[in-house]
């Protein structure tokens, strides 16, 4: 207590006159010069090459140039792919931290899947397709033990890990741990007493969770909903290395433009690379807007 | 007559632990009752019994005639405010207090009556439109109270909802929510620690140790006449002193040499026995009556606490509170000072040791 | 039926979960016919290409790491410090990896730092290597930031720096000794989960065309069988490994402030 009603004026005297300002963010320019060279020029690269002509001089041709079915298509199956892995994700994530923080479930199966889901979350990539393949594909430990056990052909029944729905199964991997580890602090924070309250005004279960605790874990949804549709639009590696390089979605299709133009423009892959900050900036953008506009009723 | 509330042969275990013992308790109609007791005393598993949170072990709870022991809490119809911060933070003031008519499907016309209606009996008529941060402790809990009340319940359970706030606020509150239950004649069951606050607000005190109902009485008898030693240590201050029975005829004790007759003694006591002489801060006077017994010790401490002084003479190897009025025109009394104290014998009480 | 459900939905997600490990599991045992077998596990031990890829990002991740606490650690503590009105702009700036895709970022880097800009990091063999850490610094940079803007909060920055500087310390020591040890937790955790992520990392590897681990598995993948998924059990460990670090000094943290 004695130390900061001594630190305050110190400070205060420090930061208080016109000439400190500078000299105080000063302290930050190691941090903003790494932001810039690294992160904040090299997007701004990209926006401006997606409006570059190819001899040079502004053109909106690069992103008119985008309208092909081809690419069209892409960008639409990689939103629907991110959409569908983060809705699945997020419900299957809620209902498993709802089972874990309300379920009554035994108090010491918590901790062993919380570290689980820090480590599925992070387990994407490159072997996580191997894991899938491994047990999911054609060859693997699933489709063997049903052809040598019952005789079940899973590819006559089309089903393939090497489709659109395998994909959305092995995104799934991340998805839903990453909700877990996110909405499950979201769930301790709702107050037993909200829904006792509710419960003795007569509100079935139902109704509290429609009025009280959704309305309140809102923002807390649609953030997370935000971050798994960023995580699901931007991944390359599950993705390439499950399908090979001719899946048509759209970080696919830039990852092969980046390596040899299969475009055979390169200004286009810039447009192709604005489009994905567009959408994933839109998806942000409506975030904070709702955001904004279901916390009045916060601090 | 028939009790409105009736809790019958109430038990609850939780695991190994007994936390309430064949509770029973009847309350009548539009009365104010208080379960008084330290944390963990059972209190609040009683009134959450009542509200249909807890089911009982064993026991029934009958609310006007009909057993409710088995049915849900939203089946009850009962209004519970809670201890703090149990407004739906996402819902103003006015949608928080018409919650419980919404979910009943009350018409909305009638239900926005209703809620300008109690937040006119709570003095807040102006913030209905309002969030819950946006309003101070003393004023959230009002907003509980209406929306407790609001769909109109048969009973009105606190638990502690004024333990949360400020001492100031804590006292107005109080008695506006007397007022405000008075007014409504609701059946009410309000769980406290402060013996303050029951002794106040209270119809009937229900003062309880270890799961058991140790005493219910009127506040006056419960703080004049308090049947067990907890009762009598827990509801206002009281200073023990060690003393032997004398004379039983007579209800004579002796107190360090000293003999105190004209004391009403307890049933069990026999001459010779050691028993504990109990006399409040405010029994002691410094001026004899005729009758009084007297103690002499020596000043260790004096609290001025404003209208009142507290010393605290040493006597007979304990420690004796002492309350008087505060007088401008005499010299306070200071530690080390001889000092004489006289009580009538009929306002001491005779505990067993 | 509150509980049933709780227990269905609880136990379809551990077999969805559990599956793909026993599958990754039992295949790279299968590599000799008939039997269960480490042969895989051998094969891509002894292989030059895996020790070669693995040293390397072990090195970049370390590297990250490294560069990583360098510039959040005195960063955040600044912020919280001196400058609270950054702190909007720090942290929106910190969360932009999490929305702008690391391909794009990787793009940017090719395009700008390209054998003809001021810059050419691209030239060199080295020069690539500081553009893919700095990359990974900045795939890092939301996870580092907040483990150790998090840790901050829980200690007194004000009156530990007054308390130093008046015992004589300048800043470098006041981070290294005095800062630095308090937020060690923090710091390690942050550390820890930058090393799972950059240990397995592919985009930006394989398009800056470095030879680590992330595409190595990838070109395996495309050409072996039983050795993937050897890989995968190894990769899955590594991160279980950092995820059990990460418990485990938050967990000694712990049982330190309880002494204390």
């Amino acid at each position: 207590m004695a130390n900061s009603t001594t630190a305050a004026p110190s400070l205060k005297a420090r930061t208080g006159s016109g000439v400190a300002l500078p000299w105080r963010w000063l302290g930050l320019a190691p941090f903003f010069l790494f932001a810039l060279l690294f992160l904040i020029l090299p997007t701004m690269r990209i926006v401006i090459g997606a409006f570059e002509a190819q001899g040079g001089g502004f053109t909106f041709q690069n992103i008119l140039d985008l309208n092909t079915d081809s690419i069209r298509s892409a960008y639409w199956v990689s939103i629907e792919l991110s959409v569908t892995t983060a809705l699945l994700g997020g419900l299957i994530g809620f209902g498993m931290a709802w089972a874990i923080v309300f379920g009554n479930l035994p108090k010491r199966l918590r901790g062993p899947l919380m570290t689980f889901s820090g480590v599925a979350s992070n387990f994407a990539g490159v072997p996580l397709a191997f894991a899938f393949i491994a047990t999911f594909g054609p060859a693997g430990m699933i489709a063997v033990w049903l052809r040598t056990e019952y005789g079940i052909n899973l590819r006559a029944y089309g089903i393939n890990i090497l489709s659109y729905w395998g994909l959305v199964a092995t995104y799934l991997f991340f998805q839903i741990p990453l909700m877990i580890l996110i909405i499950t602090p979201a769930l301790d924070g709702l107050k037993r007493e909200w829904r006792e309250a509710a419960e003795v005004l007569g509100a079935t279960a139902w109704q509290y969770w429609r009025m009280v605790a959704l309305p309140i874990l809102f923002p807390a949804l649609l953030g997370t909903f935000a971050l798994l549709f960023a995580n699901a639009f931007g991944a390359v590696a599950t993705a390439y290395a499950l399908t090979g390089p001719q899946l048509n979605i759209v970080p696919i299709k830039l990852f092969a433009q980046i390596r040899g133009d299969v475009l055979g423009n390169p200004n286009l892959g810039y447009a192709l690379a604005f489009g994905m900050i567009v959408i994933t900036g839109i998806a942000n953008g409506v975030y904070i807007w709702l955001r904004t506009r279901s916390e009045r009723w916060l601090k | 007559m028939t009790a409105f509330l009736d809790l019958q042969h109430l038990e609850k275990s939780f695991g190994e632990t007994r936390v309430v013992k064949d509770f029973n308790l009847g309350i009548a109609k539009g009365e104010f009752v208080s379960l008084l007791g330290p944390s963990g005393c059972g209190k609040t598993t009683v009134l959450r019994m009542i509200a249909g949170f807890e089911t009982p072990s064993s026991g029934a709870v009958i609310v006007d005639g009909k057993d409710v022991t088995g049915l849900r809490p939203n089946q009850r119809n009962v209004g519970m405010v809670f201890q703090a911060y149990a407004l739906f933070p996402n819902l103003t003031v006015a949608q928080n207090v018409g919650f419980g008519l919404k979910v009943k499907g009350v018409g909305k016309q009638e239900a926005e009556a209703r809620v300008a209606e109690m937040l006119a009996m709570i003095g807040l008529p102006q913030l209905g439109g309002r969030y819950p941060f946006q309003l101070s402790g003393g004023q959230q809990q009002r907003v509980a109270l209406a929306r407790a009340l609001a769909p109109r319940p048969q009973l009105l359970l606190l638990d502690e909802p004024l333990s949360a706030l400020d001492a100031k606020i804590r006292v107005s509150l109080r008695q506006e929510i007397r007022d405000i239950q008075r007014s409504l004649g609701i059946t009410t069951i309000f769980v406290t620690h402060d013996q303050e606050e029951a002794l106040s607000m209270s119809d009937r005190i229900v003062v309880m140790n270890g799961g058991i109902a140790e005493q219910a009485g009127s506040p006056f008898d419960v703080y004049n006449r308090p049947a067990t030693r907890f009762v009598a240590q827990f509801v206002g201050t009281l200073s023990l002193l060690p003393a032997t029975v004398t004379d039983v005829a007579a209800g004579t004790v002796s107190v360090a040499g000293t003999a105190v007759s004209g004391l009403a003694l307890p049933p069990a006591a026999h001459t010779g026995a050691a028993v504990s002489l109990a006399l409040r801060p405010e029994s002691l006077r410094r001026q004899g009556r005729p009758g009084d017994a007297s103690l002499s010790g020596i000043v260790r401490s004096v609290d001025f606490l404003g209208s009142v002084m507290r010393t605290r003479v040493e006597a007979a190897g304990e420690m004796l509170a002492f309350d008087a009025f505060n007088d401008p025109a005499l010299p306070p009394p200071q530690p080390g000072d001889t000092m004489t104290l006289h009580f009538a014998p009929d306002s001491a009480l005779v505990l067993p040791a | 039926m509150k509980k049933f459900a709780a227990w269905a939905i609880f136990i379809f997600g551990v077999v969805y979960f559990v599956l793909p490990l026993i599958g990754m599991t039992e295949f790279s045992l299968k590599m000799r016919r008939g039997v269960y077998s480490f042969d895989a596990y051998f094969k891509v031990l002894a292989d030059p290409q895996f020790q070669a890829t693995f040293t390397y990002s072990i090195m970049l991740a370390l590297a990250t790491i490294l560069i990583g606490v360098l510039i959040v650690v005195p960063t955040a503590y600044w912020v919280r410090l001196k400058v609270p009105e950054a702190r909007p702009l720090v942290e929106f700036i910190t969360l932009l990896p999490l929305v702008i895709p690391a391909i794009v970022i990787v793009f940017g880097y090719i395009r700008m730092y390209n054998t003809s800009s001021v810059l050419p990091l691209t030239g060199s063999a080295f020069g690539t290597d500081i553009l893919l850490t700095m990359g990974y610094v900045t795939l890092a940079l939301p996870y580092m930031y907040r483990s150790v803007d998090t840790g901050l909060r829980t200690i007194d920055v004000g009156t530990l720096t007054e308390a130093a500087q008046s015992l004589g310390a300048g800043w470098v020591t006041i981070l290294g000794r005095v800062i630095l040890p308090n937020v060690l937790v923090a710091v390690l955790s942050g550390a820890f989960l930058t090393f799972a992520i950059v240990i397995g990392e592919f985009t930006m590897a394989a398009l800056l065309n470095r030879p680590a681990f992330g595409p190595y598995m990838q070109i395996l993948g495309a050409n072996r069988a039983y050795e993937p998924p050897a890989l995968a059990v190894i990769a899955f460990a590594i991160t279980w490994a950092c995820m059990g670090l990460i418990q485990l000094v938050t967990r000694f943290a712990g049982h330190e402030r309880a002494k204390a």
